[in-house]
């Protein structure tokens, strides 16, 4: 495979729907006002564990403009399928708190919430159980974790290496559940006529949303339409369906008019999903220089009632570093909690928090400066599944980020450096994200009056692609990008696979610039000549995917940190972050730069503020808005930066890129915790970094 | 979530109200539920989606626009507060189809992802630079007697109240100070 070197692919170009964006323009899901318009308001579950006795839909239906209150007894019936997030209002049984019992239809928005409000629900309630703990009697062993791991993994004899290795660092890790809190809560409009159903949605996948959702009401594929141009933040929590678009449907078709539902702020907390908190336990044996013998990661997690999520916690330790003996493994246990999900990097956000926080610790306990820690153990091949990388660019992040960062000569001594009534720290942490690249197919068409129109039901859920694919396109076609209509979010465009994994760049991609090579290909035999009614190409990738050979690919990078603590308040202060990262080939500097930094955000946000706290008595999430739920604000976000480094690698796509959507939050909570212990000596394990936990700790 | 004691739900008919709204320089006759937020009544009634809902509860920004030029949280305004007041939203900001500086340095650094936050976002800092011109000091302001000055710990402190969960603050901060400065 070749890369194809290119004129506008590499280039800052503005995104293309930024006009759009900064006008109000551009019409998000719940912005969708079909005519004869109703509104929909959920009611949730007030117990953890039951079944709902009686729904006093009667009543309310006497509130002025009501037009239905549905529950199980009265709900259209779903097909069954095995997803029971998605059989809403089918049952009786409540699985947590929050579930979705009923749902009321009303003329205004107003009047639906008001009788949302006054809707009566009667229980039985059971006792409940909501409180992860790594010795939960219920932990089990799942078949595989997200998306399709191994549970477990273990090589040599990793229980003898610890007990024979010269330092040996055993330290637990926890990080709490998390909401993804997207700007955009969740929302769905329903429609229903002649040709079947209509969704518009705010969705990381229309062409996913359409496959997911037809069987449910019996329908064709091709009877549903997913339309998704805009989307308002997904971060995982878009990527599958969750209740509100079924509800939304459900409702739609019971009263016969158009209906739009969004779950409230308040409402996401149960009903749109989280990443599960997790317990994990490192154990790293080695040398007095600091070479790995053995490495073992363990997680306990948690997951729902009713449905299986298991995050891939410590799949990412089996890839990172070289030791001969090692052992990762996840065990679940359900709860009668809401349901978990992806979350921006599941699996490596949480696991390289505790795998980067215990090579920071071996590093101290060596006496070895961390970046050279790190250098020391890099693998030549894939460790665990022995196969050569692709490309691993790991150490010139470590260095190139070192000597930005200004690295060198840094006193490894911790709670000595004070700057007023600061301790001043530095800290640093390795990053990494798989190579994911998925089925997709795509189209391109010239116009018969010039330019040309690209189609794919991607998604651009501000990530850029929108931007990037027509830059790839451009080049294929060998224009200029304002010659080419990129279209993307309607599930009846040519079939994408959902923007998650960081694979959407290269999924998509490859699917564009097949569809434009077809094109000028057509253009080609006809001299060039467009004909009346345009001619269009298109192309499907599962072929060329199959045929991908097997290697061992990922993105790596480095965080580096730097940290004012307040000697009195504990508060932390990041006052530097700087990224480097090594992605492949960067197709947009601009939106890459914005992707970078965004996720390194979001992964201080996850260091210091995020925490979803269970109410154990009530069994929910207590902190269920924004003023309680903490996520980074502009004024917690100082100087942070991302650079990239020259990657050639021939063995990904056409464009040789690498995804960079979520290795911006991979490492940045450690990075950030390393740099707490080199400014005050107190190693906190447990995320977020809260005052008490410094203060606690004897700052 | 629940119904409210053992009677049953009170029923009345919503109350409603004939006002006038100025928005974005039109006169708009409008008969609104006194329950109604300026919010909902922008983007259910007059289309104007502009203004976006993230939280309802006044702690994200997304909803912010300008009343006579201040910014507000239209999910905070009830509608019928508003009749004789001078709105704007977003889709003010601009005339005559071109982009307001302020929009236009937000495409130029970046400073959005997926676009959500961004009307809130730039009428909030629409408004902000004219608070600075004007010598409203904020929490971070050293000397509260002299003109406050427009420097990236000034915007960023006067910028939080608007949430942008993409992590685009960086960009958010360079945009203002180049339109400000």
């Amino acid at each position: 495979m070749t890369t194809v070197a290119a004129p506008y692919a590499g280039t800052a170009l503005d995104r293309v729907d930024g006009p759009e964006k900064v006008t109000g323009r551009a019409r998000y899901a719940y912005e969708n006002l079909p005519a004869d318009l109703a509104y929909a308001v959920v009611v949730q579950a007030t117990v953890s564990r039951g079944e709902v006795r009686a729904v006093d839909a009667d009543s309310v239906l006497q509130l002025p403009g009501m037009i239905a209150a549905i529950w199980h007894e009265n709900a259209p019936r779903l097909a069954p399928v095995e997803d029971a997030e998605l059989t809403v209002l089918q049952s009786p049984r409540v699985a947590y708190r929050g579930q979705v019992v009923a749902i009321v239809v009303a003329e205004t928005l107003e009047s639906a919430t008001e009788a949302a409000r006054l809707l009566r629900v009667d229980y039985r309630a059971e006792p409940h159980d909501v409180e992860l703990r790594a010795d939960h009697p219920g932990m089990y062993r799942p078949d595989h974790v997200n998306p399709n791991y191994a549970t477990d993994s273990e090589l040599g004899d990793p229980d003898t290496a610890l007990a024979f290795a010269s330092v040996v660092v055993d330290a637990t890790y926890t990080t709490p559940a998390q909401h993804h809190n997207p700007i955009e809560p969740h929302a769905t409009v329903a429609l229903w006529d002649a040709d079947g159903l209509t969704l518009y949605d705010a969705t990381q996948s229309a062409s996913g949303v359409r496959a997911t959702i037809a069987p449910l009401f019996a329908l064709p594929p091709e009877s549903v339409r997913v339309i998704s141009p805009y989307v308002g933040g997904g971060f995982g929590g878009k990527g599958a369906p969750h209740a509100q678009v079924v509800l939304a449907a459900l409702a739609a078709k019971q009263v016969g008019r158009p209906v739009k539902l969004a779950a409230t702020r308040r409402q996401m907390f149960a009903v749109t999903g989280y990443r599960t908190p997790t317990v994990q336990r490192v154990r790293l044996g080695a040398d007095e220089d600091g070479r790995l013998s053995a490495i073992v990661h363990e997680a306990f997690e948690q997951t729902a009632t009713i449905k299986e999520f298991a995050e891939q916690t410590t799949v990412v330790t089996r890839m990172m570093y070289a030791a001969p003996h090692r052992r990762t493994s996840h065990r679940l246990v359900r709860l009668d909690v809401p349901i978990p999900t992806w979350m921006r990097a599941p699996g490596e956000t949480p696991g390289m928090f505790a795998l980067e926080s215990a090579m920071d610790e071996l590093a101290v306990a060596c006496g070895i400066d961390p970046v050279e820690l790190r250098v020391r153990n890099e693998p030549t091949i894939d460790p665990e599944r022995g196969l050569p990388f692709s490309s691993r660019n790991l150490v010139a992040c470590l260095r190139e980020g070192a000597e930005r960062f200004g690295w060198a000569g840094r006193d490894p001594e911790p709670g000595v450096r004070r700057r007023g009534r600061q301790l001043i720290g530095t800290g640093v942490a390795s990053s990494t994200y798989p190579v994911y690249r998925l089925p997709s197919q795509a189209s391109a068409r010239a116009e018969p009056g010039g330019g040309f129109t690209v189609r794919i039901a991607a998604a651009d859920i501000g990530t850029g692609a929108r931007t990037v694919l027509t830059q790839i396109a451009a080049d294929a076609l060998r224009v200029p990008p304002a010659q080419v209509r990129m279209e993307v979010g309607d599930s009846a465009l040519p079939r994408a696979s959902v923007a998650g994994g960081s694979s959407g760049t290269a999924s998509w991609g490859t699917a564009v610039l097949r569809a434009c090579e077809a094109l000028m290909a057509a253009l080609h035999r006809r001299s060039g000549d467009v004909p009346p009614g345009g001619l269009e190409a298109s192309a499907d990738t599962a072929e060329e995917l199959r045929s991908q050979r097997p290697l061992s690919r990922h993105a790596y990078g480095a965080q580096f940190a730097e940290v004012g603590v307040d000697l009195d308040t504990g508060e932390v202060r990041v006052l530097r972050l700087l990224g480097a990262f090594a992605a492949g080939r960067i197709i947009n500097p601009k939106t890459a730069r914005s992707q970078f930094i965004g996720g390194m955000t979001m992964g201080l946000s996850m260091a210091l503020l995020e925490e979803s706290v269970m109410d154990l008595e009530f069994g929910d999430y207590l902190n269920r808005d924004l003023a309680q739920y903490h996520v980074a604000a502009c004024a917690d976000v100082r100087d942070v930066d991302a650079f990239w480094i020259e990657e050639e690698d021939p063995e990904l796509n056409p464009m040789g890129s690498k995804g960079i959507g979520e290795i911006g939050i991979v490492g940045t909570a450690a990075a950030i915790a390393n740099a707490v212990y080199h400014a005050t000596g107190i190693r906190v394990r447990d995320l977020p970094i809260r005052l008490d936990r410094l203060i606690g700790g004897g700052i | 979530m629940n119904g409210e004691g053992n009677s049953g739900p009170v029923f009345a008919d919503p109350i409603t109200a004939d006002i006038l709204l100025s928005v974005n320089g039109d006169e708009r006759p409008i008969t609104v539920d006194t329950r109604e937020t300026l919010l909902d009544t922008l983007r259910e009634h007059l289309d104007l989606i502009g203004a976006k809902k993230g939280c309802d509860h006044g702690q994200c920004g997304a909803c912010t626009v300008l009343v006579d030029g201040r910014r507000v949280k239209s999910c905070l305004t009830l509608t019928v507060t508003v009749d004789d007041r001078e709105i704007t939203t977003v889709e003010g900001l601009a005339a005559d189809g071109a982009l307001h500086p302020m929009q236009a340095a937000f495409v130029e650094r970046d400073a959005f992802q997926c676009g959500y936050c961004t009307p809130g976002q730039l009428c909030s800092a629409v408004a902000m630079v004219r608070e600075v011109a004007d010598g409203w000091p904020s929490a971070v302001t050293a000397d509260v007697s002299g003109p406050a000055v427009l420097d990236d710990d000034e915007i960023r402190e006067r910028m939080s109240g608007n949430l942008c969960r993409c992590g685009a603050y960086v960009n958010i901060v360079a945009a203002i100070k180049q339109v400000g400065s």
